[in-house]
């Protein structure tokens, strides 16, 4: 079971509840649960407005990576639609370093499920999705139960909470893909398909999900939906910066002495995460390098890392917020071998639709595998260079990009590294062994 | 949709609103790469060659799912682009075998054409490529996988195209692999497999050699063959495909078929016997030598000088002493219009007998009466491409007719068409269908009444399972259309055809079609191989329009009576060729005992076994002319294949009534003045000279004389029969036209006995002819091993 | 009673899947959780798997195959009564996940996608599972262990043996 951690610096929203036994519905109930939801029905006529003025309001941006203002997202969503609307909850949660939405399963599923109806309240949908990952099985089970509850308390099915309006809820799990987590590929995959991504546009918000108009957000996104509502949009923006409200799940992990998911404020020091909030560099090594929001995420020295944790912020620093996964990299690492088990990933994950992705992550791969084993060149540095140079921006959907902007971020910022590996000097205690280079999952 | 003016290139171009920019600069004569577009298939954005650069967008765009927008500024060939397709293909070459000297596709591969242009030719990967056996997926189709640059062309071309889903992408990333549907471990032979309508189309569709064909994996290279567009021989919906040649120490040989021009009236489909089914050609057994049978009874090789002296000799005897009316004569389905028109005027005019007729796969007859003084009211086969709207009734095209179900699947997926089909059998089509009604077996005059508007006929169509007013909410959907395609099966006949149309065409924008069987049924009809009707189905009596013959006012006896009279010992002679009404129509051979039989064909059918003399014959493929499609469209055959020893039917019927003495230049309007030269015969019968006397005279040419150029005959054709007012420069440049020869005033005739025997050929059969092509044994053989997937209850990718 | 004669699943199993074609706007959308059932109870996805739920769904064979073959955690060969997952991505990599995988093969006497002879054990390297704040993290079967050493695999290993395992499914 994954253990709480908790620090003073945290500012508890989403996970306020965690480890009071939320998964309860008479213990969610007894802590504000489904009062948001209420709140908004009440609201009569001008709910869908109300919701999605509070949440923009609110300056929450999304939580599965992008940082796409969330009001706005409900908002783009045509009010009147032949087809019917669909809620869908991203619970994916596969970038490498991000563990932020098993805890708000695991504790808190009743905030996902109200989050769902306040997001179906506000854009006029019926039914919301909740898909989680294949290996989350208990977890699944965990928000099954909670769903249940909430059928058998009649909070959800007809006329909820005398509205008027009926809401369900159906959960589902997928089976084992990444690229599963982009949106589009996610309704390919809840409509029993190759999660294969879609052309777009049209976006989701107009053609989605079985064809309807629908909204796709990630968990910890819609968690937060209920709190915002009751602790009102300002309230929650004021607690983070200009543009990037509220807080945020990070996950610490990696080189750390207490890895864990904390609840910072949104513009947090990276800093201060790592040497106050995670207790620093584990056993008194050195930091080497920070990769700041998921796998995906360009690298950062340890010379780069004070900058806040916000979307802008970490723009302006060459890098992403990402998922909120942060892995922390001791002097020990090497970056050759790091690199390889990054590309490695995102060479399995690809979906193979697209030729830039499919070959490039191949090639980068098999390139770096070389190098690895002692048999590169330094021309084989500019021709990985020049591989996700040439994917970035090229491919179908965001995962190429994903699998180049890691990759062009170590190979400029750890060129020499590399040089040096290639010429017989090899930094860090290399982990993988050559018969392990066959990979995760082939 | 409303123009939009944009700019692509610095050009100002307009095109409509909506339209893909990749389209829209094709049409401007701006080649934008692609390998995984392909028009009317769904988009795939997943080859990334078609990038461009659209200003006010952050990165370069695929132009192949942007719709072009008013005031767009678009560059598509830039340092930049080319850089990215540059590097797109060399990670495509880096696990691509390279073995474009062997490959199929050489010289007619898109990667290499991309190759060559952008010069990724130099790879910077030191790691081995992988390597993948070839694998045979059926007799025709055969998968290189490490070829294969996974454009999913074929993918889609199986399920949105042909609605078969036979082939799949199985894996992820650089796994992925296209996958047929039977899988190795589900195969008798541990091998994968396709069980599909083994079309081919995966092989046109495939830009590369990763999809290569059965018949001519590895015989040649595209720039060793010659290139003949011509019609397939097979069905009635005469498409056209394009057939590959080389040369032969005995004449020439087909080596491929393939519709990569996509300029037929077919457009880019083409069926598995369009595309394979030309080795008929090449069987051993086929005839290259005049048999005689001798007095012990066998059948011995003799001259051609020798052979249709006899003929000669005994057709003027038989003619002179027991009369014309003792002389049957049957025609074919396969034959040029020019050779059926020169049969019946044969018949009629040399021979003295209106009995003649043919293997009717359709009342065209019926059709045509049923039509008579109203024009433009027949469909030509584009319209099933077209219509808004369309109604079968009976038939099974996806069998019977593949072309147009091809023409109508794509109508539906990208234009909406609605489709209503009553059928006593779920055929495929219903899939695509709004409305289905299943009617009861053999309820098909019923049908036609029901249709007409008889409410009665319920009764009769009505079987377990179906209620009546599923019928009549079928009846008024299609009713409510404001316009419609009528296309009618050979199941509705006399009568209850000419009732149906009786009512149909009191309807407003109303075209019907009336489907058959095999490439020229709906000419043989026209032509006149018919006891009772001249061509253009002109009555016999009271005929001015052919004034000029000199024919027998009396109808003659049709194909059942002919056999009967010979049954009765009144057949002096029968005249058949290219047909093999023995075994089609159950004919007892010693009935025609006593009759001098002669045949023309290119094997030893049932019928050509009891023949007395049997003249071998060329194939559609071996002869030029022209054919007309069920629907009444005509077109141009070519000669692509020629082997020694043969001839044409249109050379043999000239040749023998040469040796009956008749007046040739009243047959064959060949000329003015001199009896021709009859030993000159190849290039004019392959129509590489249009020698014809009225156009060439009306050109203001001098003409010049062959009696065995079948364009004098056309030339006729088109001065007499009602209907054929074609136009020679359309018919010379290949393109299609469609013809009305109903459209004339004519005489009802009463009803008469229902002649009509459908082929019944299921995809991998062709009639008679179909069994000497050893590549449909193979597909039927093939077909035979697996049991049918049952689409019709499928959900599939595309729902 | 299942809505397919002869079925291959427990009556339970069965019941679920006729249940669950009936949930989703589309009956398709049950197609990726059907297989994972279906494997839960078979051990993985046979031909007769796949049959069963092609009829089960009204799709071709072929379509369930295309799907099957996308996701990771679906397999067409049986493993282990146990499956032990081991994460190497970056961040149980950093933790130590290499040296439990190391450990695992080891001990198990078997490599990436092997079985233990007796049936009782397979091993897979997987990417990352969502445990990473955790790490190093296993997953057998459904059930995870994280924050783990070799130490505490030994003892793992032992639990499962000795049939005290959790066995979620
Ligand atoms: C390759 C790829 C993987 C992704 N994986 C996830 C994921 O696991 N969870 C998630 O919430 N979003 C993921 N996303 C982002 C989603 O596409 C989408 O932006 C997000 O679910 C929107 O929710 P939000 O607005 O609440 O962030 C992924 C995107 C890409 C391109
Ligand atoms: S970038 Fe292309 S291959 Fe990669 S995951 Fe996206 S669509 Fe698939
Ligand atoms: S043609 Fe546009 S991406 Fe392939």
């Amino acid at each position: 079971m994954p253990t709480l951690v908790s620090h003073p610096d945290e500012v508890k929203v989403v996970s306020r509840r965690f480890g009071m036994g939320a998964a309860n519905i008479d213990k969610y109930i007894e802590l504000d649960g489904y009062k948001a939801v209420q709140q908004a029905i009440a609201q009569g006529p001008e709910m869908s407005n109300w919701i999605i003025n509070t949440m923009k309001a609110s300056g929450l941006r999304g939580r599965g990576g992008a940082g796409f203002p969330t009001g706005m997202k409900w908002s783009f969503v045509p009010k009147q639609s032949e087809k019917p609307k669909y809620v869908l909850v991203n619970g994916d949660e596969s970038e490498p370093g991000t563990c932020k939405d098993h805890v708000i399963f695991l504790h808190d599923p009743h905030a996902v499920i109200e989050g769902t109806m306040i997001a179906g309240l506000a854009i006029g949908s019926k039914l919301g999705f909740i898909y989680l990952r294949g290996e989350y099985r208990y977890l699944l089970k965990i928000v099954e139960k909670a769903v249940a509850d909430a059928y058998a308390k009649g909070f959800l099915g007809k006329n909820i909470f005398g509205s008027g309006v009926d809401f369900d809820v159906i959960t589902q799990t997928g089976a084992g893909a990444y690229e599963v987590g982009e949106e589009s590929a996610l309704m390919e995959s809840l409509e029993g398909k190759r999660g294969v991504p879609r052309i777009k546009p049209p976006f989701p918000a107009v053609v989605g999900l079985y064809g309807g108009p629908t909204v796709i957000n990630n968990a910890e996104t819609i968690a937060n939906a209920p709190h915002i509502l009751l602790m009102g949009g300002e309230d929650y923006a004021k607690l983070g910066t200009e543009r990037n409200g509220g807080t945020r799940l990070f996950g610490i992990s990696g080189h750390v002495e207490r890895p864990g998911v904390y609840e910072l404020p949104m513009g947090y020091s990276l800093r201060k995460a790592i040497y106050d909030v995670a207790g620093g560099i584990k056993d008194g090594k050195k930091l080497k390098a920070v990769v700041p929001g998921g796998a995906s995420c360009p690298v950062l020295t340890a010379d780069e890392i004070d900058v806040g944790l916000d979307f802008d912020q970490m723009g302006k620093a060459g890098t992403m917020l990402g998922s909120g996964g942060i892995v922390v990299l001791d002097e020990t690492v090497s970056i050759v071998e790091f690199a390889l088990r990054t590309i490695a990933f995102y060479q399995h994950e690809s979906c193979g639709w697209c030729i830039p992705c499919r070959e490039g992550t191949d090639w980068i791969k098999k390139t770096m595998t070389r190098v690895y084993n002692g048999g590169g060149t330094r021309k084989d540095v500019d021709n990985i260079q020049y591989l996700a140079d040439n994917m970035m921006g090229r491919t179908f959907c965001p995962l190429g990009d994903a699998a180049a902007m890691p990759t062009l971020g170590f190979v400029k910022k750890f060129r020499k590294e590399f040089e040096d590996y290639i010429d017989g000097h090899k930094a860090g205690t290399p982990i993988i062994t050559v018969e392990q280079l066959v990979g995760a999952g082939h | 949709m409303a123009d939009v003016t944009f700019t692509v290139d610095g050009k100002q171009l307009t095109a409509p609103a909506g339209t893909l920019l990749l389209e829209a600069c094709k049409s401007a004569g701006i080649e934008v790469p692609a390998f995984c577009y392909y028009p009317g298939i769904s988009l795939k954005a997943a080859c990334r060659m078609c990038v461009v650069r659209i200003e006010k967008m952050p990165k370069l765009q695929t132009a192949c799912t942007t719709p072009v927008a008013e005031g767009m500024v678009v560059q598509t060939e830039t340092p930049e682009i080319a850089q990215a397709r540059k590097a797109t293909l060399q990670l495509l070459l880096g696990n691509h075998p390279l073995d474009c000297p062997v490959c199929d596709a050489g010289g007619e591969c898109e990667l290499q054409d991309m190759t060559f242009k952008y010069g990724a030719a130099t790879s910077f990967y030191a790691e081995p490529k992988h390597h993948r056996e070839e694998q045979k997926w059926s007799p025709v189709v055969y998968y290189d996988r490490p070829r294969c640059i996974l454009c999913y062309r074929c993918i889609s071309m199986c399920g949105e195209g042909m609605d078969v889903f036979a082939l799949g992408i199985q894996n992820r990333g650089s796994s992925s692999v296209v996958a047929p549907n039977v899988p190795a471990q589900m195969s008798p032979d541990d091998l994968a497999h396709v069980d599909c309508e083994q079309c081919g189309m995966c092989i046109d569709a495939c830009p590369v050699g990763a999809l290569t064909s059965g018949t001519y994996r590895y015989k040649t290279r595209p720039w060793e063959m010659n290139h003949v567009s011509t019609i397939c021989t097979h069905c009635g919906d005469g498409c056209k495909t394009t057939l590959g040649v080389r040369s032969t120490s005995d004449g020439s040989e087909i080596v491929r078929g393939d519709n990569r021009d996509k300029s037929g009236i077919n457009g880019d489909f083409l069926c598995n016997k369009g595309r394979y089914a030309f080795d008929f050609a090449n069987n051993e057994t086929r005839l290259t030598q005049p048999l005689v049978r001798q007095p012990n009874g066998e059948l011995k090789p003799v001259s051609w000088e020798a052979a249709l002296d006899l003929v000669g000799k005994k057709f003027r005897e038989l003619r002179d002493t027991r009369g014309g009316k003792s002389i049957g004569v049957i025609g074919s389905n396969r034959t040029t219009n020019e050779e059926s028109y020169l049969l019946q005027k044969f018949a009629r005019t040399v021979l003295g007998t209106n009995n003649i007729d043919h293997h009717r796969t359709a009342d065209y007859v019926a059709f045509a009466q049923g039509l008579a003084g109203k024009a433009g009211l027949t469909a030509s086969l584009n319209d099933t491409l077209t219509a808004p709207a369309i109604m079968i009734l009976g038939g099974d095209p996806t069998i019977q007719a593949p072309g147009t179900a091809w023409n109508i699947r794509t109508n539906v997926r990208n234009k909406r068409a609605r489709l209503y089909i009553a059928n006593s059998s779920e055929i495929k089509l219903r899939r695509q269908a709004k409305a289905f009604a299943h009617i009861a077996p053999f309820s098909y005059g019923a049908l036609a009444s029901f249709i007409a508007g008889d409410d009665s006929a319920t009764d009769s169509l009505t079987h377990a399972g179906a209620d009546a007013a599923s019928f009549h909410s079928f009846r008024d959907a299609v009713r409510a259309e404001e316009s419609l395609l009528v296309l009618i099966g050979s199941e509705i006949r006399g009568a209850d055809l000419k009732r149906l149309l009786a009512f149909g065409t009191t309807m407003p924008n109303r075209k019907f079609a009336l489907l058959s069987d095999y490439v020229n049924s709906r000419g043989a009809a026209d032509m006149g191989l018919l006891p009772d009707l001249l061509p253009g189905y002109t009555p016999l009596a009271g005929n001015t329009t052919f004034a000029e013959y000199n024919t027998p006012s009396a109808p003659g006896l049709d194909m059942l009576e002919i056999f009967e009279a010979a049954g009765k010992g009144e057949l002096s002679a029968l005249y058949v060729v290219g047909a093999n009404p023995i075994s089609r129509y159950g004919v007892d051979p010693s009935s025609l005992a006593n009759t001098f039989v002669v045949v023309q064909d290119m094997f030893l059918t049932e019928t050509a076994a009891i023949a007395d003399v049997v003249l071998p014959a060329a194939n559609l493929y071996e002869k030029s002319g022209s054919v007309t499609n069920s629907y009444g469209d005509l077109q141009l055959v070519s000669k692509a294949g020629d082997r020694a020893g043969v001839r044409t039917d249109f050379e043999m019927i000239v040749r023998i009534a040469d040796k009956m003495g008749a007046n040739m230049q009243a047959l064959v309007p060949f000329g003015k003045g001199t009896r021709a030269d009859m030993g000159q015969s190849r290039g004019a019968q392959s129509g590489e000279a249009d020698r014809h006397a009225v156009w060439l005279t009306a050109n203001h040419l001098e003409p010049k004389l062959s009696p065995f150029d079948p364009f004098a005959i056309l030339d006729e054709i088109q001065r007499l029969v009602p209907g054929y007012n074609l136009m020679r420069l359309q018919l010379l440049s290949g393109n299609d036209q469609h013809l009305e020869p109903a459209a004339g005033n004519l005489v009802q005739i009463a009803n008469r006995r229902d002649l009509v025997l459908p082929a019944n050929d299921s995809l991998f059969t062709s009639g008679t002819l179909g069994r000497y092509s050893a590549m449909l044994s193979d597909l039927q053989h093939n077909e035979s091993l697996r049991p049918p997937t049952g689409l019709t209850q499928i959900q599939t990718a595309a729902d | 009673m299942s809505t397919v004669a002869n079925t291959i699943f427990s009556p339970e199993t069965a019941a679920r899947f006729d249940h669950l074609v009936t949930i989703y706007p589309l009956k398709r959308s049950a197609l990726v959780p059907m297989l994972l059932y279906a494997q839960d109870e078979i051990g993985y996805v046979s031909d007769a798997v796949v049959a069963e739920i092609a009829e089960r769904i009204g799709l071709l064979e072929l379509d369930v195959r295309n799907v099957l073959s996308y996701y990771s955690m679906l397999r067409t060969k049986p493993a282990g009564k146990y499956n032990v997952q081991v994460c190497t991505n970056i961040s149980c990599m950093l933790r130590g996940g290499y040296e439990i995988l190391d450990h695992c093969k080891a001990k198990l006497g078997i490599g990436h996608k092997g079985v233990t002879p007796d049936g009782v054990f397979s091993l897979e390297e997987v990417e990352c599972i969502g445990a990473c704040c955790w790490a190093p993290a296993i997953q057998i079967n459904y059930d995870f262990h994280d924050d783990l050493t070799p130490e505490k695999v030994d003892v793992l290993f032992q639990i499962y043996r000795d049939g005290q395992g959790k066995d979620e499914k």
